[in-house]
């Protein structure tokens, strides 16, 4: 077993993580800016990520800076926007070859962290503005991108289960905003949010590979110096809770119906509680060992997906399926009798070693990919809670039945989502 | 056991052909926690037409079978395959492409154990008439699923338009009609056709000892009965160089129109390092032409013609073999045009410079060695390159030896007025 180690250093305003392994052929920095998610904020920041890895001022076009990165033997820059709990998270990721495997010497990892320090410190700026160019192509992107929810069923019923579900939260927003608030941001509005925002999120940069940490900590303090800060916090409120279960039906012209089911787990990460909460959820839908799996799919053929995932900061568990436009009472009651039997502690111990081994599995397998390993860390950031990647492996192993079966009885019914085709439901 | 290594990479692969004639393949990684395994035959859903075991007469099954096998391997008569592996810690899977079926699993612990599974599973079959027609509800709305999505519509509905008689263009998991005639019999024969280890390639990637494992592979395989089997004997009908149709319309519930162009290559029969080399000439060009560094990218980005969802990809196996670039945009006939005109001009001497070679090189360079960070990518590319012949770690060799003559021979063979074709899905 191969657990990677975190060495976390604070350089002023920014936190450094490294963590050093040869087992990759490339090195990987990802650059996290977090704020809380609000409306006003949600539309002009997902904007920008997007103007800011289109081009810079050394590098003034999109077809300068890629072919820079091309050189650079195909150095990948990508950019991301994450909702985790009620935060509004940017990521700014380079993944660039170890020179070690190559012929020719030229060292990159220097280079990458140049190159990141001039996306974030020196963009393609005028005049306290950005590029009027860029952020206009931008910006129309940005509106298909939000649309492009709409064309894709499966993630249209998941994102409007979230809207129905968390109507009075932040949650319910768009990780990429709103439509209508695109066309009012300028190139100067975009530029004072950025300033705002780089005074002011919790600034993380992760830097994993086959590395050695004083020289990145000396790329690190040199090329991205920051003012110390003391980041905002989202505001906690109370979990709302709801008179009774919100129903929700809504008819489109599809083939299948989806049908995807909110739940209040009342547990997030970093409570006692939370991995036996994993193991609630492994056993209840999470794998293709589990209860939704067997009883949905396999023994009643309704479903080709059935599954049910965690959202370990807000606190909700959240079953998808793809059914019948018919099934919808059948599949509604065959789900609801398996979180009924979790409650009952209707399970096997077998079930629960077998969910606890496929856990674990998981995990372990995260660490094998770069990204993996700095999405199950930034959890800790998120949280404001530090459980290592080993005390993740012992907690899970020590989760009783007992423990699951006060999980799964913690989890409420919140709201129930339809899509189906017309003129049926 | 035959030992390859691989310098630069520092990697090394180990190889040894079983008295069955299996192909077994094992990696060693070290410092990953996760052993990947595939074990593939060479048996996709173009597969449709051809001499079963022991039979004389050809047969044609209906569209969809290999897909539903590849569902029916996982029921046992004493229950699911899915629960064993999780009892030991892996997660298993399986997927059907045009001309493989692969099964798979992953795991941190009880390696062998897995394998074994695995090995065992797949060279086990138990179909009953009761799990047959149970099935067909469950993939019935796997393709239900598909049918509502634009992106899977469009991907097949262009493949329709460029082949006339090859069966790539039917969809691998069929149709419900066509499901509806798969009977238990008709399984067993496809998987006694297909199934046999001189079909099959074991792929093994992982914190392993190559020694041992080698060594229960060979044990496996010797405890079970498999008489010599000749070659699976395939029928294809003609297909025309010229696509079927140049143009179709799909009218979907969306709000943003897609397009994609196909370029549908006129001699699919290509192997070994001369298939690679056109592989990866096409795809070099294609970079060259519509990468993010490219004039045309930022052209057609920068007129609103295309947006992040935009892509570009040749590939290629034994009888067919497409270009494929494309993606939502607000104007889908402007964008077919562009893109038509972007590539005919590629046929001009100096479109394709030695500049624009040597950094696409460099790109691709890299993306190589991003990709075998991932057991995944090498287990699954290698089975594929290895079953048209091709080895995957040829693939830096191969790239740093192109020539700018070579990317332009290739480019001038691809590019044809009758060889291309647009599909677009239109909001109803």
């Amino acid at each position: 077993m191969n657990v990677l180690e975190e060495t976390v250093k604070p350089i002023k305003g920014l936190k450094l993580h490294t963590i050093k392994t040869d087992k990759f052929k490339t090195n990987t920095l990802v650059w996290k800016m977090k704020a809380p998610l609000q409306k006003e904020t949600v539309t002009i920041r997902s904007l920008l990520p997007h103007v800011l890895e289109s081009n810079s001022e050394a590098f003034p076009t999109t077809a300068k800076l890629r072919a820079y990165l091309d050189e650079l033997y195909g150095a990948s820059l990508y950019v991301d926007l994450a909702k985790k709990g009620e935060y509004h998270i940017i990521s700014i990721s380079i993944d660039i070859a170890n020179e070690k495997f190559l012929s020719d010497q030229t060292p990159l990892l220097k280079k990458a962290f140049q190159l990141l320090s001039d996306i974030i410190l020196k963009p393609n700026v005028d005049n306290s503005a950005f590029d009027r160019a860029t952020v206009a192509k931008e910006k129309r992107t940005l509106k298909q991108r939000i649309q492009s929810v709409n064309d894709d069923k499966m993630r249209y019923a998941n994102y409007r289960l979230i809207q129905e579900m968390c109507k009075e939260e932040p949650y319910a927003l768009h990780v990429h905003g709103e439509s209508q608030a695109v066309d009012d941001i300028t190139e100067e509005t975009l530029y004072r949010y950025y300033q705002q925002a780089l005074a002011e999120d919790e600034l993380d940069l992760y830097v994993i590979g086959d590395i050695d940490i004083a020289e990145v900590e000396g790329y690190a303090s040199e090329l991205l110096p920051f003012a110390v800060r003391e980041p905002k916090k989202a505001e906690q409120r109370a979990a709302i809770r709801k008179a009774a279960v919100h129903q929700v039906k809504e008819e489109q012209d599809v083939k299948q119906g989806k049908l995807n089911i909110g739940y209040r787990t009342n547990l997030v990460y970093g409570d006692a509680e939370y991995f036996a909460l994993q193991v609630f959820n492994g056993i209840f839908g999470g794998f293709s060992h589990s209860k939704l799996f067997l009883n949905v799919r396999e023994k009643a053929s309704l479903a080709y997906y059935v599954a049910s995932r965690l959202e370990s900061h807000k606190g909700l568990m959240m079953v998808m399926s793809g059914i019948d436009n018919n099934s919808y009472d059948q599949a509604t009651s065959i789900i609801g009798e398996q979180l009924e039997a979790m409650k009952n502690g209707d399970f096997s111990e077998k079930e629960i070693e077998q969910t606890k081994a496929v856990i674990k599995n998981q995990l372990l397998e995260t660490m094998d990919t770069a990204r993996g390993v700095v999405e199950v860390l930034y959890h800790n950031i998120v949280a404001e809670k530090q459980v290592d990647l080993q005390e993740w492996l012992t907690g899970m192993d020590n989760v009783t039945k007992e423990e699951i079966v006060s999980a799964a009885k913690k989890t409420e019914l919140d709201t129930v989502y339809f899509l189906h085709g017309k003129g049926e439901e | 056991m035959e030992k390859i290594s691989f310098e630069q990479l520092q990697e090394e692969m180990y190889y040894e052909k079983m008295n069955n004639g299996l192909d077994v393949y094992i990696l060693p990684k070290k410092g990953f926690n996760k052993t990947f395994a595939t074990f593939t035959t060479k048996y996709g859903s173009v597969d449709n037409h051809f001499l079963p075991l022991g039979k004389e007469e050809y047969i044609k099954v209906p569209d969809g079978i290999a897909h539903f096998l590849e569902h029916k391997m996982f029921e046992k008569e004493d229950g699911d395959v899915f629960q064993q592996f999780s009892r030991q810690g892996a997660s298993a899977n399986a997927f059907t492409s045009f001309t493989r079926t692969a099964y798979l699993f992953s795991s941190t612990s009880d390696v062998e154990k897995n394998l074994e599974t695995l090995i065992d599973f797949v060279q086990d079959p138990y179909f009953t008439k009761e799990t047959v027609e149970k099935e067909k509800g469950i993939i019935g709305q796997e393709i239900t699923m598909y049918d509502d999505n634009p992106d899977w519509r469009l991907y097949y509905g262009l493949i329709e338009n460029m082949y006339k008689n090859h069966p790539v263009k039917i969809d691998i998991a069929g149709t419900i009609a066509s499901i509806s005639h798969i009977t238990h019999d008709m399984l067993y024969e496809c998987y006694h056709t297909f199934y046999h280890p001189s079909n099959m390639l074991l792929f093994i990637v992982g914190p392993v000892d190559p020694e041992t494992i080698m060594t229960q592979v060979r044990d496996n395989q010797v405890k079970k009965a498999y008489n010599e089997q000749p070659e699976v004997q395939r029928k294809f009908d003609d297909e025309p160089a010229a696509v079927s149709k140049a143009r179709s319309e799909l009218k979907l519930n969306v709000q943003t129109p897609k397009c994609m162009i196909g370029i549908k290559t006129g001699n699919a029969t290509q192997s070994g390092q001369e298939m690679l080399k056109k592989e990866l000439s096409l795809n070099i060009m294609l970079d060259i032409l519509f990468g993010k560094s490219s004039e045309n990218y930022s052209y057609l980005y920068s007129e609103g013609l295309i947006d992040d969802t935009f892509s570009f990809d040749y590939s290629q196996e034994q009888g067919f073999g497409f270009a494929m670039v494309g993606g939502d945009t607000s104007h889908p006939d402007r964008l077919a045009e562009e893109i038509k005109t972007i590539l005919f001009k590629a046929k001009e001497q100096g479109t394709i410079t030695k500049d624009s070679l040597e950094r696409a090189k460099k790109k691709k360079i890299g993306a190589f060695m991003r990709a075998v960070n991932s057991p995944e990518y090498i287990a699954n590319q290698f089975t594929r390159y290895s079953f048209n012949d091709m080895n995957l770690f040829d693939i830096v060799p191969t790239l740093e030896g192109l020539s700018l003559e070579e990317v332009q021979r290739a480019t001038d063979d691809l590019i044809s007025e009758d060889r291309f074709s647009v599909c677009q899905v239109l909001p109803k």
